[in-house]
């Protein structure tokens, strides 16, 4: 057929590695890792538990370029320990937002996949995921922006659900899901009444990127695509938010506002009608395209 | 020590400080010497109400005393693990409490925490250790999660992390633990007055937390890690 | 955990030198294999570390056959496993060594 452009292939954000979509995030060949596996900065605290420690220690930080700007970025690989947070893993996070304040690259890419704080490493991961916020607020009020990527098979949970949401902006999947307790977490302390885990519809209109959005606590959706994803990266970078009492205050009023309207809903389904969705039981069918349509005017959160 | 109690030896002039639906509120010190106090009691479980209660009380001292300290009174068993918390993403509740911290710090107040008993997770991360000091008094417990918690979400045997416990400070839940891991700066004994007017004497400076579980041997790879990543030591 | 270590002379070549090369990723029945040109001219060496303990002979057997497959003179090969099966071990093995030389 004459007239009709084909459509690349997509390449799903969410079964890709860590290394790997660091590759297609970033300009082609341009990312220069810091750390290698083959320095072998691995866990003091995994032996002594039997468990296999791995080279980079689930965490990939480096140089990059994005649209040709120079940028740090960081990758969580959600296979190993699912992405939890260790004593190496969070210096190493921490080390690179550090090397941001100094050598002020155009900003931080973080592509979060993570439960939060490694518990073989408890204390130690507590530790290193508090070192993490901090270093993210400093790189940001230095004037370093900070942009969350989320849309890993792990989600982004516990301390790490802060730290996202410790960025500048947040960019995910609908496939992703951001919390701080997650879905197994709380159905194991509070039981299956309060959230049944298996029940998969369930967890993405609690957590999911969708109803984040929709909610103001991400300010992207995109489609499960490493070259969705960059798009929303490059777009973001311009995008700083002030570390200051003006911006404080306003995210205090919404937050607030949320509070006011929506916190008598028991469930996300009855959020989306109190923010005035139509038809808000149809929001999980829809396409990326269609749903930022459908929730255009009844969205909350910055534009 | 319960709140009273600490309340007391803190500020032997008086203050003003009362507690509410386990908030706590209010100012202590000589008038024109006051500190800003505010924090958790009773072990509340911080929930989307409370991480926003403790965020305005941050910004009230930025916008309304520049210059005040800041002291948080530290005893929560973490944030409150409900569904309603998660759909009204209690992640970014604690994140802006975390932000105000920071602003607060960024502006010259000086932020001191104190753990008088428990501090755990969520409320710990956007609380406590966002401050320039964490300080506990004995019998402070700091954790992540409960061992038995722990042996089921991990699948590792309770006794093989009892065992590995005993020999590493990074698993069980206390005090000791995090002040060898360089978590907490130090252990006031009372009369807790006199710690306080040290730590608010003190300058604030970047966060040493790594350097100090260096010093004290209990995480020896933070500190060079981060230091490597950077390309140099923090300034 | 159980750590094994392999040497053993290879015919032919050296493999080229280039950077290192990583795959796989160490989850529950998967492994990670580290490849890098730093062992002694004419020889290759493999070291293992497992949580699956008491498996060196079929650890012994994979490697050696793996190392009839390739030309790896030269080569270090280094793996962190958390219990993989023989197959898994030896496509990882495969990979690894077909990345590295796929490297300038």
């Amino acid at each position: 057929m004459t007239g009709v452009e084909s459509r690349p292939a997509r390449a799903s954000f969410r079964e890709a590695t860590a290394r790997r979509r660091l590759a297609a995030v970033l300009d082609p060949g341009s990312f220069r890792e810091i750390l290698p596996p083959s320095e072998r900065v691995t866990s003091p605290h995994l032996a002594a538990l039997d468990q296999p420690v791995a080279f980079d220690d689930g965490a990939i930080v480096g140089e990059g370029l994005l649209g040709g700007q120079k940028v740090f970025a960081a990758a969580q690989e959600g296979a190993f320990l699912g992405g939890a947070v260790g004593e190496v893993h969070g210096a190493k996070l921490a080390g690179l937002l550090s090397r941001a304040e100094r050598e002020r690259p155009a900003g931080v890419l973080l592509l979060l996949d993570s439960g939060g704080v490694r518990l073989q490493e408890a204390n130690a991961g507590l530790l290193a995921v508090s070192e993490v916020m901090r270093a993210v607020l400093s790189a940001r009020s230095s004037g370093v922006p900070v942009v969350a990527l989320i849309g890993g098979g792990w989600g982004c949970f516990g301390g790490m659900g802060i730290v996202a949401r410790c960025c500048d902006a947040v960019a995910m999947s609908e496939e992703g899901r951001l919390g701080i307790t997650g879905p197994e977490v709380l159905e194991t302390t509070k039981g299956v009444e309060e959230l049944d885990a298996s029940d998969r519809a369930l967890v993405w209109r609690t957590y999911g990127g969708k109803h984040r959005y929709l909610l103001g606590e991400a300010d992207r959706l995109v489609e499960d695509d490493v070259a969705a994803f960059r798009a929303a990266a490059l777009d973001l970078l311009g995008r700083r938010r002030e570390v200051g009492l003006g911006a404080l205050d306003a995210a205090h009023r919404r937050l607030a506002a949320r509070l006011f309207e929506l916190g008598a809903c028991a469930d996300a389904t009855e959020v989306w009608a109190r923010a005035g969705v139509p038809e808000p039981a149809r929001l999980p069918v829809l396409e990326v395209g269609e749903f930022l349509r459908a929730v255009a005017s009844a969205r909350r959160g910055e534009p | 020590m319960t709140a009273s109690e600490i309340l007391a030896s803190l500020f032997p002039a008086g203050h003003s400080v009362r507690e509410e639906g386990g908030l706590l509120a209010g100012t202590g010190g000589a008038p024109g010497a006051e500190v800003a106090v505010l924090g958790t009691a009773l072990g509340l479980e911080v929930g989307v109400e409370s991480a926003l209660a403790l965020a305005a009380g941050v910004l009230d001292v930025i916008r309304l005393h520049p210059g005040r300290p800041i002291l948080a009174l530290l005893d929560s068993r973490g944030q409150r693990m409900s569904r309603r918390d998660e759909v009204l993403g209690l992640n970014g509740y604690l994140a802006h409490l975390a932000e105000a911290v920071e602003v607060a710090r960024r502006a010259g107040h000086r932020v001191i925490a104190l753990v008088y008993g428990e501090a755990s997770s969520g409320s710990a991360l956007a609380l406590g250790f966002m401050a320039d000091e964490v300080h506990a008094v004995p019998g402070a417990r700091l954790s992540v999660m409960n061992l038995p918690a722990m042996a089921r979400v991990t699948k590792i045997p309770l006794e093989r992390l009892e065992e590995a416990s005993r020999a590493s400070p990074v698993l069980a839940p206390g005090l000791e633990p995090y002040v060898r891991l360089g978590g907490v700066e130090s252990v006031w004994r009372p009369p807790l007055a006199e710690a306080l007017a040290a730590a608010l004497a003190r300058p604030a400076g970047p966060d040493r937390r790594a350097a100090r579980g260096e010093e004290r041997g209990g995480r020896l790879l933070a500190r060079p890690v981060a230091d490597r990543v950077r390309g140099g030591p923090a300034r | 955990m159980e750590t094994l270590s392999f040497e053993f002379p290879c015919p032919g070549p050296d493999a080229p030198r280039a950077a290192p090369a990583l795959v796989g990723v160490v989850a529950s029945g998967n492994l990670e294999v580290l490849v890098e040109p730093t062992a002694p001219p004419g020889r290759c060496r493999v070291v293992v570390s497992t949580s699956a303990r008491g498996f060196g002979e079929i650890w012994e057997a994979v490697v050696r056959d793996f190392a009839r497959r390739h030309a790896v003179s030269g080569l270090s090969i280094s793996v962190n496993d958390a219990g993989a099966t023989p197959a898994v071990v030896s496509l990882r093995l495969d990979q690894a060594v077909e990345e590295y030389l796929g490297r300038p």
